[in-house]
């Protein structure tokens, strides 16, 4: 006998760890998402069980999957009508991952990632996929944290799956010619996840975490692609200064935050991930952007952040992934290390050019750098339209605090 | 003369193909079209919701879920083809030439 609350703690750990592989293995043998996943479901719930009367196996995750593999052969025998039965029926009898006391189990999570962000989806349902299969997290948990109704995000789920199968979206990793855009796509799934829980409180900061954990996991299974690193170190630099992101309800500016706060080991984690990254000399986006992070986590206060390098690091961007929103990071930048004439022109200019209306940064940004050029009036004229604009009220409280202040 | 028929609905109501089969009003439709010829070259569609679309634009294949959606372009021509996945199918499609300007809708055919 093993004491309950040891095996509820071995479960935890094994769902957190093992999940993602163990579906992904069923997926690969069965080819059937659903019975896969209900498999997977049922292995654990008999591994509370049956942890509690022998013990806690060496590998959780070897006896999960043999657990889940004899579930899917049972529910197959139950339905032996129709060819494909039998033929997931002799893959699962023929595959050799048989014994559960065998060293490897080949890692499948890198074919699963691949195939629920596969361009053919809908992003929103590569989204969801992801954290169903990958990480555990159920349809509800998924759909709160989505703020969507918890049916709507069943068919989300559903559909996804159903194109899979229909539309013939092969489960691999792509071949090398196709693989730098279909990274891309994972990467972009990622970072969603993660921004997605990088603001909040509560029940969507646990997206945060999984948003990490999925590109540690990539990393893991792509050691040697760089953007992947490059993600998960810029992930690493940004949760490291979230805490004081804002206080008492207000935004707080990355000029005005208290670095003591910052969580040191993150930011030496992160700077260290991009240094890995960087070592195999192929730049990216997600490298970039780590680097402009790294530049703001190591800095030992507001004044000794080194502008001309984060101007140059933006230039690089623009290069590598232009966007309006990053000419406007790169617009501050330039202000900073330039003088605030310089920085304002390129703000004007992505002003008339429209590609920002709408967007509350545009003039808070404008107002900001009115500010510090001591143009008052014109400053307060931006800041109220960007009071307009702004989406959460954190940001409307610290707009309202510098409008007060002119 | 030949005629291609694009046969369009709002997907409300989805019957299975062998409910099609059974039902008297797609018999009668087919005692009608097959001696002209009708099961030659076609198909049922999945639904619309397992369509892709493949359009080339600077050399580079993009890919995005659902049907075309350029109310510009118009079906200009079909082709049925075998590939053993969707990459296949959409690495086929990138290479027709309409790809480059126009889009080529990718549908699997309800087997």
């Amino acid at each position: 006998m093993t004491a309950p609350e040891d095996v509820r703690a071995a479960v935890d750990a094994a769902y957190r760890d093992e999940w993602g592989q163990v579906v992904a293995t069923l997926i690969g043998l069965t080819g059937d998402w659903d019975l896969a996943e209900d498999c997977v479901q049922d292995a654990f719930a008999a591994a509370l069980a049956t942890w509690a009367r022998d013990g806690i196996p060496a590998r959780p995750g070897a006896w999960l999957t043999t657990t889940a593999r004899h579930r899917a052969t049972d529910r197959l025998r139950r339905v032996t009508t129709g060819a494909a039965a039998l033929r997931q029926l002799a893959v699962l009898a023929r595959d050799p991952i048989a014994r559960e006391d065998r060293a490897e189990i080949p890692d499948e999570r890198l074919r699963l990632i691949f195939t629920c962000c596969h361009p053919a989806l809908p992003f929103p349902a590569r989204v969801a996929l992801t954290l169903r299969t990958l990480t555990g997290l159920s349809t509800g948990e998924i759909a709160k944290a989505f703020l969507t109704a918890e049916p709507t995000m069943a068919q989300r789920l559903v559909r996804a799956k159903r194109k899979i199968v229909e539309a013939g979206i092969p489960y691999r990793v792509p071949p090398a010619e196709l693989l730098p855009q279909r990274l891309t796509a994972v990467l972009a799934v990622l970072y969603l996840i993660f921004n997605e829980g990088y603001d909040e409180e509560d029940g969507r900061r646990a997206l945060a975490a999984e948003g990490i954990h999925l590109a540690r996991t990539l990393v893991r299974l792509m050691p040697t692609e760089p953007e992947a690193r490059g993600l998960l170190a810029l992930m690493l630099l940004l949760e490291a200064r979230r805490a004081n992101r804002t206080y008492d309800g207000v935004l707080v500016t990355l000029e005005n935050q208290d670095r003591s706060q910052w969580d040191r080991a993150l930011i030496a984690e992160g700077v260290a991930t991009l240094d890995e990254a960087l070592a195999v000399r192929r730049s990216g986006p997600y490298q970039v952007q780590a680097a402009i992070a790294a530049c703001h986590a190591t800095a030992p206060d507001a004044a000794a952040t080194d502008w001309p390098q984060i101007a140059a690091l933006y230039a690089a961007l623009t290069r590598l992934a232009p966007s309006p929103v990053v000419d406007l990071n790169r617009a501050v930048a330039i202000a900073m290390a330039d003088g605030i004439p310089a920085g304002l022109a390129i703000v004007d200019e992505l002003a008339e050019s429209g590609k920002l209306d709408g967007y509350y940064l545009l003039p808070a940004t404008r107002a900001d750098l009115l500010r510090r050029d001591g143009r008052r009036a014109e400053a307060a004229t931006s800041y109220e339209e960007a009071l307009e604009l702004a989406p959460t009220d954190a940001e409307r409280r610290y707009l309202t605090g510098r409008l007060s202040e002119l | 003369m030949k005629y291609v028929f694009l046969i369009c609905d709002d997907e409300k109501v989805s019957p299975t193909m062998e409910e099609i089969a059974a039902d008297p009003a797609h018999q009668a439709y087919a005692a009608a079209a097959d001696p002209r010829g009708a099961g030659l070259g076609g198909a049922r569609l999945r639904p619309v919701a397992d369509a892709t679309t493949v359009r080339v634009r600077d050399g580079e294949t993009l890919v995005s879920d659902g049907p075309f959606a350029e109310t510009k372009d118009f079906i200009g021509g079909i082709d049925i083809v075998e590939c053993a996945d969707l990459d296949e199918a959409i690495a086929l499609a990138a290479r027709h030439p309409y790809a480059s300007w126009g889009c080529v809708e990718v549908r699997p055919v309800w087997e």
